[in-house]
C-alpha cells in the first residue's frame, strides 16, 4: 500500500466509526429527550411532602418524573403516585427522616448521601466514594446507614469494593464499619479484601445486621456500635432486613456461583434458626423491605428497559407466589406515621 | 512505509526511520501514542462507568469480583511474558501488539452483549489479557523507532499521549451519561469506535519494525525480516537485567497502589472525599504533564537515576498523604507527586530493560521487567491491605514510607553496578 492509500483507508475507517457513533448517539439522545419531555407514563401528582400510611420509592416510570422520589398509599399501591422534586438513586424513609443517595451528574460526576427531615429540610450530607447501593434508617429514626461502591481506584486496581457508613441522625458518624473487628465463627478475619454492606438496624440504637464478605464468601453478621464488632451469624446471606417484630431476618442467598450468582430470598427465624427459602424463582438483587410481619417487598429490574424496575410482594412464610406490587418502582420503604 | 514518509532509502546509520517531530521523536512513536490515546479513551470511558452500569444491571456481585481480580493479574503476567517472547521470536512486535489491541477491541463488542456477571467478567478478562499482550511488544516498537539518545523522551511522548486518553475517557463517559441518562450502550458504542480506530491506526500506519532495524541495519543478504529466530537465553540471563529486575521488584513490593493513598486522602479531606471517584484522573493529568519533561531529563542525566529518583516522588506522595493536614492543596500535591512518580518510572522502566539486553530479546526483556513490577505491586497491595487492618492506616503508611526510604539508596547502589549488555562481552 502506498502512503496515500493508507491515509484513505484510515480516514474511511475513522469516518465510518464517527458516523456510526454520531448516528447512534444522536438517536439515543433524541430518545432520551423525548422521554424527558413526555409526561410521566403513569399518573402522578406533584407534592412537596408525603402524608399518611404509604410506600415511598424511586419512580422509574419513563417520562418527566423519572428518578424522583414518589409515594403511593398503602391501601392503594397501584394507584396514582405522588411525586416529589427530589431525585434519588436509592431512598429510604421513616415518618421522621428520608435518606437519599443521589448522583450529581456532570463532566465530573460525583455522588452524595443526603438526610432530609420531616419537612424536607436537609439535615446532613456527605460525599460518597462511588455509585450508591443501599440505605436504611432505624425504626425510631435515630440511626442512618448507607452503602456505596468505592470506585476510581483505577483500571486493574484492587477491584471493586464497598464503603458502609453508619451515623446518628444528629450527625455523629461511626465511620466506615469495615474497620470494626470482624469475627467469623469466633476467629478474627483481618483479610484486606473484606467488605461490608447492607445494614439493617435493631431497635436498641446499638445493634444491627449487615453482610460481610471476604475471599469469595459472605456472612450475615451481627454488629455492635459500642464494641465495634461484627460477629458472623450465618454463611451465604447478603443484604439482611429485619422484620418489624424483630424475630426474623430476610436476606438474599446465592444459589449460583461467584461468577454467575443466582439469588433466592430466604427468611431466617432468629429464635429457631430455621431458614425458609421463598419460591420466587427470579434472581433478586435487592435489600428486601417488610411490608408488614407477613409480607416482603423487593425490586426486580425489567429485562427489556435499562433503568426501569418493578416492586414485587411475596408472603414471608414461603407460601404463595410473587405479586406485582408497584410497577415502575425501585427502592421501596414502608412508612406508617 | 509510514504516513509521513514516502520511499526514502534505508538509513546507513541504522537510525530508525520515520520523520522526526520538532523534539526529535519519531513519527512512529507519535503514531503509537495516538493508538494508545484512542485505546485509553476506549478503556477508561468504560472503566469509569462500569460500576454504575454494574449496579444498575448486575448488582452487588461485583464485590465478589474483587476476589477474582488477583487471578486475572496472575494470568495477565503470564501472557505478558509470553507475548514479549512471541514478539521477539517471530520478530513481529507490531502484529503481536495488534493482536493485543484487537482482543481488547473485540471485548468491547462483548460489552454490548454481556448481560450477566459471568459474561461481563469474561469480557473484562479478555480486555485485560489484551492489555497484557500488547504492552511489551508496543514498548519494543517504541524503542526500535527511537534513537538511543532520545529514548526516554520518546517514551515520555508516548506516555503523555496515552495518559491524555486516560484523562479524556472518564470525562467523555460522564458527559455522555449527563446528556443521555442510562446511556450506557452509547458509551459502549463510543468506546468500541475509539478502540477500532486505534487498532486501525496501528495496523495501517505503524510499520512492523523488528529488532533488526538497529542491530542489523538492512544488511544485504542478512536475516530477512519476520524470520523465526532462537532467543539466546544468555542475552536475558545477564547480570545487568538481573539487577534491574531485583531493583524493580524491591521497589514494587513497596508501591502500595494508588487506591490506598486515595482512601487515606478521602479520610482527611472533604475535597478528596467529594472528588474521590475521579482522583485517578488527576493523577493521569499530572502524569501526562510530566511525562515529556521527565523523559528529556532522563535522557540527559541518566535513566536509572531518574527511575530511582521517581521513587522519591512516591515517598513524598506517601508522606503528603500521611500528614495531618486537611484541605484541597495537600490532595492536589499528592496527585501531582503520584503523577511525577509514574512519569519518572513507567516508561523509564522499559527504557532500562532494553539497555540490559540486545534488540533480539528486547520485548521479552521489557515484558520481564513489567511482569516483575506488576507481580510485586500485587504482593504490595495484598500485604498492605493486611497491614492496613492490622495496625491501622496511618501507621501502615508510615511503615511503608520508611521501607521505601531505606530501599531507594539500596536500589541506587544495585543499579549503579549494572552495566548495559553488549553481545560481544
Amino acid at each position: 500500500m502506498t502512503s496515500r492509500q493508507r491515509i484513505i483507508l484510515l480516514s474511511t475507517i475513522s469516518a465510518v466509526a464517527l458516523i456510526v457513533v454520531i448516528v447512534f448517539g444522536t438517536l439515543a439522545y433524541l430518545r432520551s429527550q423525548t422521554a424527558l419531555r413526555t409526561p410521566s407514563s403513569v399518573s402522578v401528582i406533584p407534592v412537596t411532602t408525603f402524608t399518611g400510611d404509604r410506600v415511598e420509592f424511586r419512580n422509574t416510570a419513563s417520562g418527566a418524573d423519572y428518578g424522583k422520589v414518589a409515594s403511593v398509599p398503602l391501601d392503594d399501591a397501584s394507584g396514582v403516585r405522588s411525586v416529589s422534586s427530589q431525585y434519588c438513586d436509592r431512598v429510604y424513609s421513616t415518618p421522621k427522616l428520608t435518606m437519599c443517595l443521589t448522583t450529581d451528574a456532570g463532566i465530573v460526576t460525583t455522588w452524595t448521601a443526603l438526610q432530609f427531615g420531616e419537612t424536607g429540610s436537609q439535615e446532613q450530607s456527605w460525599s460518597l466514594p462511588g455509585a450508591p447501593s443501599r440505605t436504611r434508617i432505624s425504626a425510631n429514626s435515630q440511626l442512618v446507614a448507607e452503602t456505596s461502591f468505592v470506585t476510581g481506584v483505577s483500571y486493574a486496581g484492587v477491584g471493586f469494593s464497598t464503603e458502609t457508613i453508619i451515623a446518628t441522625s444528629s450527625g455523629k458518624s461511626f465511620g466506615n464499619i469495615e474497620r470494626f473487628t470482624l469475627l467469623v465463627d469466633g476467629e478474627q478475619v483481618a483479610a484486606a479484601d473484606r467488605n461490608i454492606w447492607g445494614v439493617t438496624f435493631s431497635d436498641d440504637d446499638r445493634h444491627f445486621y449487615a453482610t460481610a464478605a471476604s475471599s469469595g464468601s459472605t456472612w450475615l453478621v451481627y454488629g455492635d456500635l459500642i464494641d465495634k464488632t461484627l460477629v458472623s451469624v450465618r454463611e451465604n446471606a447478603e443484604c439482611p432486613s429485619l422484620s418489624p417484630d424483630g424475630n426474623r431476618v430476610a436476606f438474599k442467598k446465592n444459589t449460583g456461583t461467584l461468577d454467575s450468582p443466582d439469588w433466592r430470598i430466604a427468611v431466617l427465624n432468629l429464635t429457631t434458626m430455621v431458614e425458609t427459602v421463598l419460591s420466587e424463582e427470579r434472581s433478586v438483587d435487592d435489600q428486601v423491605e417488610w411490608l408488614d410481619d407477613a409480607t416482603l417487598l423487593y425490586g426486580l429490574p425489567r429485562a427489556d428497559v435499562v433503568g426501569d424496575s418493578d416492586v414485587w410482594s411475596m408472603p414471608a412464610d414461603g407460601s404463595g407466589t410473587p405479586t406485582l406490587f408497584i410497577p415502575h418502582a425501585w427502592s421501596p420503604s414502608v412508612v406508617r406515621p | 512505509m509510514y504516513i509521513s514518509l514516502t520511499n526514502r532509502p534505508e538509513d546507513p546509520e541504522g537510525t530508525p526511520k520515520g520523520t522526526k517531530a520538532a523534539n526529535g521523536v519519531s513519527s512512529v512513536v507519535i503514531s503509537l501514542g495516538v493508538v494508545s490515546l484512542l485505546t485509553d479513551i476506549s478503556t477508561e470511558s468504560v472503566s469509569a462507568i462500569l460500576p454504575l452500569y454494574v449496579t444498575s444491571v448486575l448488582g452487588l456481585s461485583t464485590v465478589a469480583y474483587g476476589v477474582l481480580d488477583g487471578l486475572y493479574q496472575g494470568v495477565s503476567a503470564i501472557v505478558r511474558i509470553g507475548a514479549g517472547w512471541a514478539a521477539d521470536q517471530g520478530n513481529q512486535p507490531k502484529w503481536v501488539a495488534f493482536f493485543g489491541y484487537g482482543l481488547s477491541a473485540i471485548a468491547r463488542i462483548g460489552l454490548l452483549l454481556a448481560t450477566s456477571f459471568g459474561a461481563l467478567a469474561a469480557v473484562l478478562t479478555a480486555d485485560r489479557l489484551g492489555k497484557g499482550i500488547r504492552t511489551a511488544p508496543r514498548d519494543s516498537l517504541i524503542t526500535a523507532a527511537s534513537k538511543p539518545n532520545n529514548l526516554a523522551a520518546s517514551f515520555g511522548v508516548h506516555r503523555a499521549l496515552d495518559n491524555t486518553g486516560a484523562a479524556i475517557g472518564p470525562l467523555l463517559a460522564f458527559v455522555i451519561l449527563l446528556l443521555i441518562p442510562n446511556g450506557f450502550s452509547t458509551v459502549f458504542v463510543v468506546s468500541l469506535a475509539f478502540a477500532l480506530v486505534g487498532v486501525a491506526v496501528l495496523g495501517i500506519i505503524v510499520p512492523n519494525r523488528g529488532s533488526n532495524a538497529r542491530a542489523e541495519p538492512a544488511a544485504p543478504g542478512g536475516e530477512p525480516r519476520g524470520s523465526r529466530r532462537r532467543i539466546r537465553w544468555r542475552e536475558l540471563n545477564n547480570p545487568g537485567l538481573k539487577r534491574l529486575l531485583l531493583a524493580a521488584g524491591m521497589l514494587g513490593v513497596l508501591t502500595i497502589g494508588d487506591g490506598f493513598i486515595y482512601l487515606v486522602l478521602q479520610d482527611r479531606s472533604a475535597f478528596a472525599a467529594q472528588y474521590f471517584p475521579l482522583l485517578y484522573v488527576g493523577t493521569n493529568v499530572a502524569f501526562l504533564i510530566f511525562a515529556v519533561p521527565i523523559g528529556k531529563f532522563a535522557d540527559r542525566f541518566g535513566r536509572a537515576r531518574t527511575f530511582v529518583f521517581g521513587h522519591v516522588f512516591l515517598l513524598a506522595a506517601y508522606v503528603s498523604a500521611s500528614l495531618p493536614v486537611t484541605g484541597a492543596a495537600i490532595t492536589i500535591l499528592c496527585l501531582v507527586l503520584l503523577g511525577g512518580f509514574y512519569a519518572a518510572t513507567d516508561g523509564i522502566l522499559s527504557v532500562l530493560a532494553t539497555q540490559f539486553t540486545t534488540s533480539d530479546t528486547r520485548a521479552t526483556s521489557i515484558a520481564a521487567a513489567q511482569t516483575v513490577v506488576a507481580l510485586s505491586r500485587f504482593v504490595a497491595a495484598a500485604g498492605f491491605g493486611i497491614l492496613w487492618f492490622a495496625i491501622g492506616r496511618e501507621p501502615a503508611m508510615v511503615l511503608v514510607s520508611i521501607g521505601i526510604a531505606i530501599a531507594i539508596p539500596i536500589v541506587a547502589i544495585i543499579l549503579r553496578g549494572a552495566r548495559p549488555y553488549r553481545a560481544d562481552v
